[in-house]
């Protein structure tokens, strides 16, 4: 790795970092605003134009605000729980692709931070950590409501990370490979996989919802049970943390579902990679777009669906979504083996 | 770069399985143990053996740690209770179970640093891929995955039986 | 190749590095006004009766030991759908192997269903 590669490394890392809390800033005002607009009220517009400043405001009310430490919490877990949750919400983004490799002065440089091997896996696995951050806040906070909305998240979390995976398999069946780049060129020469496998992109689909603890699948912090869930002795910046983090995981499962089934930066009937400078900044609006429809998917549906009760969410997660992978993943066998 | 990394992620391990071990509050442990899991996965990774790394930290990290907090936090055990003391009389077995792991330990060590010396090791490029060990799984160790399934079945039909049970 | 895996620690350190600062930063702006009702864990207005540490449900147990049981088994699903389009055109044979796996597993699945471990009642 030369200097120049290294340059482009931190640059990108950095872009991409900002872009996300960015987004997340975004998305803060977006769900206000489209919720307001789906039950026909104005939503915030006072601060700024269209009230783009509002979440900007609400961050500097968070750091002004009492950093309160109840008394019989477990302090260094406690303290631990918001970062543990964190880290991995903000890592995950890295190995997406979001455009066509760039050309500068002869390098090439890849638009995507880490260009690994096992780049699903990747993924999967730090979704699979996250669950921690969760079940410790929840048992650090020493009082009854955390700690049933931390152990009812983790049995969700990990229950929907199953029918994830097995959605996942699918996708490696056809284009032989872990890495993004592989999925997304083959989805380029051939067809998104969304037209070949619909059904796993539902059960993708349904498991990003669960697996971000977004409506209908929010029970870790039903209000009217649970008050806050599992954050809800924590206050100012350390809930702030929860928050960022499940709209971090937000972006990062919509740029997945992005993508494995709808063709990540692939512009249909476009070859981007002919089209030079033009073709880079084309398929990144692309990439874009397509997660936007995404982020707004997760704000019309929690205005869509009522929440699931817990026995059904089970129900839904083991005995629905788990055979459904599975018959996924043998048709895609099939089909494939008479084509052979 | 990889030696000084090999040997933060070396240091940082033995920390946290120290801390493990040395640790009264089961929960600490338990988090301790996910934190060495981590560095664990690291090593390999900087062994080239990216799948290994990668299901370190999914099966072991994510999985089976999950586990471990919800039997530690289902027991609820107080980690106020006194402590009877390491060496005390009733403690005899100690010894001897701490004899074995030492010479095991070190019989382990001695056959390692022997390999070693006779056949330097060989470079483990590409040994470490996805498709490597798919190849290896499903054409020469065909017959242990098949059984592989069995155990599983078994595991989890052991494990709903004892737990239903009705005591 | 490893050095593809450069820009994961540094993402590790910008993330570790922002939920730190951010743990650091409220710490020292906002103001600390200690109350013995405020600090107080939060019971819908009322004292606190018994500790929040009791036992726990075994089914949480029960399921996190299933969950480890299939994920397992949907890990030895990726390196077979690594290779799966490479030796499906020579013989379906690899197909059968996994039809196989997932056969034995089925029993204990259908098992776990009939025993109602996926009812949360």
């Amino acid at each position: 790795m030369d200097t120049f590669d290294l340059l482009a490394t931190i640059i990108k890392v950095v872009i991409v970092f900002v872009t996300i809390l960015v987004t997340i800033i975004i998305l803060g005002l977006a769900e206000r605003r489209v919720s307001g607009f789906m039950q026909y009220r104005l939503g915030p517009n006072r601060v700024g134009p269209w009230g783009l400043l509002q979440t900007v405001a609400d961050g500097i009310k968070f750091l002004f605000k009492e950093d309160i430490i109840p008394d019989n919490v477990n302090r260094p877990i406690y303290l631990l729980a918001p970062v543990i949750t964190m880290i991995p919400a903000f890592m995950t983004f890295a190995v997406i692709p979001f455009g066509v490799p760039l050309e500068i002065a002869g390098h090439t440089v890849k638009l995507q931070v880490a260009d690994i091997n096992i780049g699903l896996l990747y993924i999967l696995a730090l979704t699979s950590v996250g669950v921690y951050g969760l079940v410790l806040a929840g048992w650090s906070a020493g009082s009854k409501y955390p700690l049933l909305g931390g152990l009812r998240s983790s049995a969700q979390l990990i229950s929907y990370e199953l029918a994830m995976g097995l959605a996942i398999v699918g996708v490696i069946m056809v284009s032989g490979g872990l890495t993004f780049n592989e999925i997304i060129t083959h989805q380029q020469a051939t067809s998104w996989n969304f037209w070949k496998q619909p059904l796993a992109a539902l059960v993708f689909l349904v498991a990003m919802f669960a697996e971000t603890n977004r409506l209908p699948f929010d029970l870790t912090e039903a209000e009217q049970e649970l008050v806050g869930g599992y954050h809800t002795e924590y206050s100012s910046f350390k809930f702030l943390m929860f928050y960022m983090s499940e709209y971090a995981n937000v972006i990062t499962a919509s740029g997945f579902m992005v993508c494995l089934f709808f063709g990540g930066w692939d512009m249909p009937f476009i070859d981007e990679k002919a089209l030079g400078h033009w073709g880079v900044v084309l398929s990144v609006l692309a990439f874009v777009s397509k997660v936007g429809f995404f982020l707004f998917l997760y704000i019309w549906v929690r205005w869509t669906f009522p929440r699931f009760r817990y026995d059904q969410l089970m129900r839904l997660g083991w005995k629905v979504l788990l055979p459904l992978g599975l018959v996924n993943i043998f048709a895609v066998g099939l089909w494939m083996a008479l084509r052979a | 770069m990889t030696t000084i990394l090999f040997y933060l992620f070396s240091a940082l391990l033995l920390g946290a399985a120290l801390f493990v071990v040395l640790n009264r509050n089961p929960i600490y442990s338990v988090v301790g143990l996910v934190f060495a899991f981590m560095n664990l996965a690291a090593m390999y990774f900087l062994l080239e053996a990216y799948f290994i790394g990668v299901l370190q930290v999914l099966v072991y990290a994510g999985a089976i740690m999950v586990l471990f907090l919800f039997v530690v936090m289902l027991l609820n055990v107080q980690p106020d209770r006194p402590h009877p003391g390491l060496i005390h009389p009733d403690r005899w077995w100690f010894g001897i179970m701490a004899l074995i792991f030492v010479s095991l330990f070190l019989l382990l060590i001695g056959q390692g640093v022997r390999a070693l010396l006779t056949s330097p090791a060989e470079d483990a490029a590409g040994m470490g891929s996805v498709a490597d060990v798919g190849e290896a799984l499903f054409t020469s160790f065909l017959l242990p995955f098949e059984i592989a399934s069995l155990l599983l079945t078994v595991a989890l039909i052991g494990t709903v039986f004892l737990a239903k049970k009705k005591v | 190749m490893i050095g593809d895996y450069l820009p994961v620690l540094f993402v590790f350190i910008m993330a570790a590095g922002l939920a730190v600062l951010l743990l650091v930063l409220t710490h020292l702006v906002g103001p600390r006004v200690k109350d013995k009702v405020k600090l107080s864990p939060y019971e819908s207005g009322v004292d606190p009766v018994a500790p929040a540490h009791t036992r726990l449900n075994i089914r949480y147990f029960i399921v996190g030991l299933v969950f480890i049981i299939f994920d397992i088994e949907i890990i030895f699903l990726y390196p077979w759908a690594v290779i799966f389009s490479d030796f499906i055109k020579r013989s379906p044979f690899i197909l059968y192997e996994m039809l196989f796996f997932i056969a034995v597993l089925l029993f204990g699945y259908i098992y776990v269903w009939r025993k109602r471990v996926f009812e949360w009642e």
